[in-house]
């Protein structure tokens, strides 16, 4: 019988519509296959009986109405689900019950999907390997051993090894992307105020944008269209029209020009990340595109800006985790001791690490000297794009300085996970789209993928590129499952 | 610059995050990393810059203060980890 895993939801979508297969039948071969995928850890609460009910229900009333109809999705731990457990990957919030569903989620159950479960990730999403999860590590279903990436490593891990036919997560600073990259699926961070962040577990408030993870390009126009739009309940969310991204896509892409930065050349990059890069200038050469060299000056300086601007969010964000409303609480002879407690016992390392750099660059005397002057860098670097964007329509990079690395090889030293994102953490600061596609392999046969990066709400155009790219490079996930 | 245990200390009170003297120990040393790290910066002139508040340009949206969703204390109370019929229990403040 057909491997109804091995489907797109494009595909999954069409099947479910002339009726070949039952939203039941796929709803089943997923929740068979995440049964046995406890080795990956992808999962932190499976909702698979309800899942089931929604889907004979589905089939019972028999109308395929939506974008959606009938597919069963997992999401990353930091979308509040109504009554389902939403943890962020904490142990703070290790018995939330949200009694309210995110924008975004009910988005995609008003087309006609429902949930699957709840994916692992990186504590509050802080995080470039899935290691500071309190729900313990995720893995690659490249390899045992082998980070599948964060913050979104549930997510993509899940998504490779067939336990759920799409995902949402949330990019910070590289989070949907570069998990995507090391997992050979396809990851799209919209523009800032594309998709509401209602109901999203807040981290850092000036960068945090819901995306798709998906196998396709198309599946990831699909999912794009459905989770996006203005929300009066998101401030920042841009009441602007959603394209129908899926019937705008075309890989018609002669004459644009497509931007190569410089900047992204850096030191110690393996040479097979710079062929690769390489191969797609090659690739959008031949769909017609003019490549121009471009030079994106403050590069360099992103990361040490994201490691200001990120901290200083998330160390206000956090503080309503005071052990009162809501989440763990520890025991103290006064209410200071307890909010102490509690705070300590509740958060990771690494969040605690990232609360205290964020209090010490926003304190008394400290402000101008960081936080300040972080905002002036992360205006020299939105005009670098700015700029950038006069003279071309988007911008090809790599989406990682390396491929997937193996647990515990960085996992002591932050500023070595930091350096991770240093491909990705610029498109936040700026606000722009960007997409990583699955491209090609490494030496040790794990994938490697291509960022493209486009202008404010332009989503189409990555998309368009990506696609005129993926029917080039033919990219095969090819992985055994060795975890069953 | 290093961040020191006294800086420690102080900005985990700030941040209500109570930590024992071997997490001091490692934190002054991962910290003084990330703020080397991000004193990169320092090589930049900025001057004349404005800082960058927000990447929308849009100002934020007034909206009517009105009531749209009312009577669910049921609901914010449901996850408190200690209460009574009607409020959140907290250790006593005042003697």
């Amino acid at each position: 019988m057909t491997d109804l895993t091995n489907f797109s939801i494009v595909d999954l979508v069409n099947g479910i519509k002339n009726k070949d297969f039952t939203s039941e039948e796929v709803t089943k071969s997923f929740i068979k296959n995440a049964e046995n995928s406890d080795k990956l850890n992808a999962y932190i609460t499976k909702c698979f009986d309800e899942a089931l009910v929604s889907a004979k229900n589905f089939d019972k009333k028999n109308i395929s109405k939506g974008l959606l109809p009938g597919i069963p999705i997992a999401v990353k731990d930091m979308f509040c689900t109504k009554d389902v457990k939403t943890t962020a990957g904490s142990k703070i919030l290790n018995n939330f019950l949200p009694t309210y569903e995110s924008t975004v989620t009910n988005k995609l159950w008003l087309e006609g999907a429902f949930l699957l479960g709840k994916l692992n990730c990186d504590e509050f999403a802080m995080g470039s390997s899935n290691e500071t999860s309190f729900f313990g590590n995720v893995t690659n279903p490249f390899g045992d051993k082998i980070v599948p990436g964060g913050s979104s490593g549930g997510s993509a891990s899940a998504l490779a090894a067939n336990l759920t036919p799409a995902t949402i997560g949330t990019d910070t600073g590289g989070s949907i992307r570069q998990p995507a990259s090391f997992t050979g699926t396809v990851g799209l961070k919209p523009t800032y105020g594309r998709c509401s962040r209602w109901g999203i577990v807040a981290f850092a408030s000036s960068l945090d944008q819901a995306g798709p993870l998906t196998k396709t390009v198309e599946d990831c126009a699909l999912l794009l269209h459905a989770m996006s739009g203005y929300d009066p309940k998101d401030s920042t969310s841009v009441n602007i029209k959603v394209n129908d991204f899926s019937s705008n896509l075309t890989e018609k892409v002669k004459d644009l020009t497509i931007g190569i930065p410089k900047e992204y050349r850096v030191e110690d990059m393996p040479t097979e990340i710079d062929k690769l890069w390489k191969k797609g200038i090659d690739f959008l050469k031949d769909a017609g595109v003019v490549i121009k060299d471009i030079s994106l000056p403050h590069t360099m300086y992103a990361l040490p800006t994201y490691y200001i601007v990120a901290p200083a969010e998330a160390s206000s964000n956090l503080a309503r985790y005071d052990g009162v409303k809501y989440g763990h609480r520890s025991k103290g002879n006064n209410l200071i001791e307890m909010y102490e407690n509690t705070r300590s016992e509740g958060f990771g390392d690494e969040v605690k690490r990232r609360i205290l750099i964020g209090t010490y660059v926003l304190s008394s005397g400290y402000y101008d000297a960081y936080y300040l002057k972080a905002q002036k860098v992360r205006k020299l670097i939105k005009e670098d794009f700015d700029k950038a964007f006069n003279n071309v329509d988007a911008i090809l990079t790599p989406s990682t300085p390396s491929s997937a690395f193996k647990m515990g090889e960085k996992k002591d030293d932050p500023v070595s996970m930091y350096l991770n994102d240093i491909f990705t953490v610029p498109v936040n600061l700026a606000g722009l789209p960007a997409i990583s596609i699955p491209s090609g392999y490494d030496k040790n046969n794990l994938p490697l993928g291509l960022q493209l990066i486009g202008r404010p709400f332009d989503e189409q155009m990555i998309l368009n590129l990506s696609l005129a790219l993926q029917k080039r490079m033919n990219f095969k996930r090819n992985i055994k499952a060795w975890w069953k | 610059m290093s961040i020191d245990k006294e800086t420690i200390k102080h900005i985990s009170k700030l941040a209500r995050i109570s930590l024992d003297d071997k997490k001091i120990d490692n934190l002054s040393k991962d910290l003084s990393s990330i703020i080397k790290f991000i004193e990169k910066l320092n090589k930049l002139n900025t001057d004349d810059i404005k800082p960058l508040t927000s990447i929308i340009d849009a100002s934020l949206k007034y909206r009517k203060d009105e009531i749209l969703e009312g009577k669910i204390r049921e609901q914010i109370l449901k996850n408190s980890p200690e209460k009574t019929d009607e409020f959140f229990v907290v250790p006593k403040v005042v003697e």
